[in-house]
């Protein structure tokens, strides 16, 4: 018998109005926002629909990202499904009450239309406002294109309300590649939404007057570390949620999710490993490489946090040159946040491709199909020379 | 304080009102207050002001001040119209 998917309806819309069309659907009772460009049109599209009675919502305009943050913890501690969007300097002035949502372990989403962080100003994309916050307890997934961002979406809540999860989730997108241009998306049938989401029940709301609760207690050398250790449970637990949630989904709608999503790479010699919309050129490249002989492959990342360092490494395994693609600005250390996190994965299981770290497209630089051609060129070379210095490289940027 | 990470609840919730009673934040005290009760008028003005709760009283009287939770703040000493109440350092006889 042949499977039946739930049959969406096929769109043309931008990477933000997809992230409120996900919104209006899942129907949350509180959204508190602040808008700042890439993301204001989120926020603008779903007061639009507040304002038209689609939604029961109540929708809070704040005076600024760190009181957005604090109404959704406010609101989830309350017992409220809570959600929130922002990007760049938005999420760095959300960066203190970030750790306050993921420590109280209230199962907040937002979606960060990814964009870099001034100086010089600068309101494009990257990723440098997501992996600046990697470790403030919140689960981080990647879209690569409008599907990919729109399924996300609809995706989170299961993963933050999950009971062995209980942890806030934020999924990016590219600011202005996917959130200001209009791409091709398969919205589901607003019920298939709203039964797949379900109804959220909170174990231990403020706003339950018959079994008093005190959240946000005070908690020194006495326990802080043994609450520290259940979010790394938390964490650790999310691997397995983030897949059985991909995997659930994929029988509704036919699109599987899980951590990582290999192309071309099972025969691969040479790798990009990525994040994000870049995958979509990449994929470009693979093809062109493919078609003129070379064993090219690439493994994209949809999870840096928890990072699935076992299926990354069991991806890499046997190719001979890596490249790890970073789009963000991460100053000082050995490598850039994912380039680290790779190296470590391979290294804990004994794999030792040659590897190498491109920073690329920050501040919005558009990377084209030739530019990630060159980095497996690259790659073949030092595949061929067994030399990979140096290991820190640039791509796109002009000497 | 001897339980384990995965005895304890999620996020640091508690159930049971009033547990600030069992932390004591009297140890984090420098200087502690002392009445002279022969100057106080039992206007209470102290455990209007007293953030911890510390001034004991029964029967609008003073009955000592609760040196368990007093965390040596003065604001006792300072709000008293009476200038009842003296803060003297710990350690020094």
């Amino acid at each position: 018998m042949a499977t039946r998917y739930v049959v969406g309806k096929a769109m043309a819309l931008e990477g933000d109005v997809v992230v409120a069309e996900a919104m209006r659907q899942i129907n949350p009772d509180v959204v508190a926002a602040y808008p700042i460009t890439p993301q204001t049109e989120i926020v603008q599209t779903f007061s639009g629909f507040v304002a038209d009675g689609l939604v029961d919502t109540e929708f809070i305009a704040v005076e600024s990202e760190h009181a957005a943050m604090s109404a959704c913890i406010g609101a989830s501690a309350a017992g409220a499904r809570a959600m929130t969007a922002t990007c760049g300097a938005g999420l760095a002035l959300m960066w203190e009450m970030l750790w306050c949502a993921s420590g109280m372990r209230l199962p907040i989403v937002m979606a960060v239309v990814n964009r870099s962080l001034s100086a010089p100003l600068n309101i494009l994309t990257d990723q440098t406002d997501m992996m600046g916050c990697r470790d403030a307890g919140w689960v981080q997934l990647y879209g690569e294109n409008h599907q990919e961002v729109y399924d996300n979406a609809v995706q989170v809540l299961r993963i933050a309300e999950h009971p062995d999860v209980m942890l806030p989730v934020m999924h990016g997108l590219a600011g202005f590649v996917l959130g200001h241009t209009v791409g091709r998306v398969e919205i589901l049938p607003d019920e298939a939404v709203r039964e797949f989401v379900g109804e959220y029940k909170p174990a231990y709301p403020l706003l339950d007057l018959d079994h008093p609760v005190t959240i946000g207690a005070f908690d020194h050398w006495d326990y802080f570390f043994e609450h520290k250790r259940q979010q790394w449970q938390g964490m650790e637990n999310a691997l397995r949620v983030i897949s059985e949630i991909g995997e659930e989904y994929g029988k509704l709608t036919g699109r599987r999710y899980g951590l990582v999503e290999p192309y071309l790479l099972d025969d691969a010699e040479v790798a990009i490993v990525i994040i994000g919309s870049g995958a979509g050129a990449v994929r470009v490249a693979v093809d062109e490489m493919r078609h003129a002989g070379v064993k090219a492959g690439m493994l994209k990342i949809r999870s840096f946090r928890p990072f699935p360092g076992a299926a990354v490494a069991e991806a890499l395994r046997g190719r001979e040159a890596v490249a790890v693609l970073e789009r963000s600005s991460c100053f000082g250390g050995e490598g850039s946040p994912v380039f680290v996190e790779v190296c470590t994965a391979l290294s804990r299981r004994g794999i030792s491709p040659k590897l190498v770290n491109y920073i690329y497209g920050l501040g919005g630089r558009d990377t084209v199909p030739a530019e990630f051609c060159q980095v497996y060129r690259d790659l073949l070379q030092i595949a061929a020379s067994g030399d990979a210095e140096p290991v820190f490289r640039y791509l796109g940027l002009r000497e | 304080m001897e339980k384990g990470w995965r005895e304890i609840t999620a996020g640091a919730l508690i159930f049971e009102p009033g547990s600030s009673v069992a932390y004591e934040t009297g140890t984090w005290r420098a200087v502690y207050p002392v009445i002279d009760m022969a100057k106080c008028n039992y206007c209470l003005d102290c455990w209007i002001y007293c953030p911890d709760g510390s001034i004991m009283v029964e029967n609008s009287r003073i009955m000592g001040i609760d040196l368990k939770h007093c965390k040596g703040c003065g604001i006792c000493a300072r709000e008293c119209p009476q200038q009842a109440i003296t803060m003297v350092e710990e350690c020094k006889e």
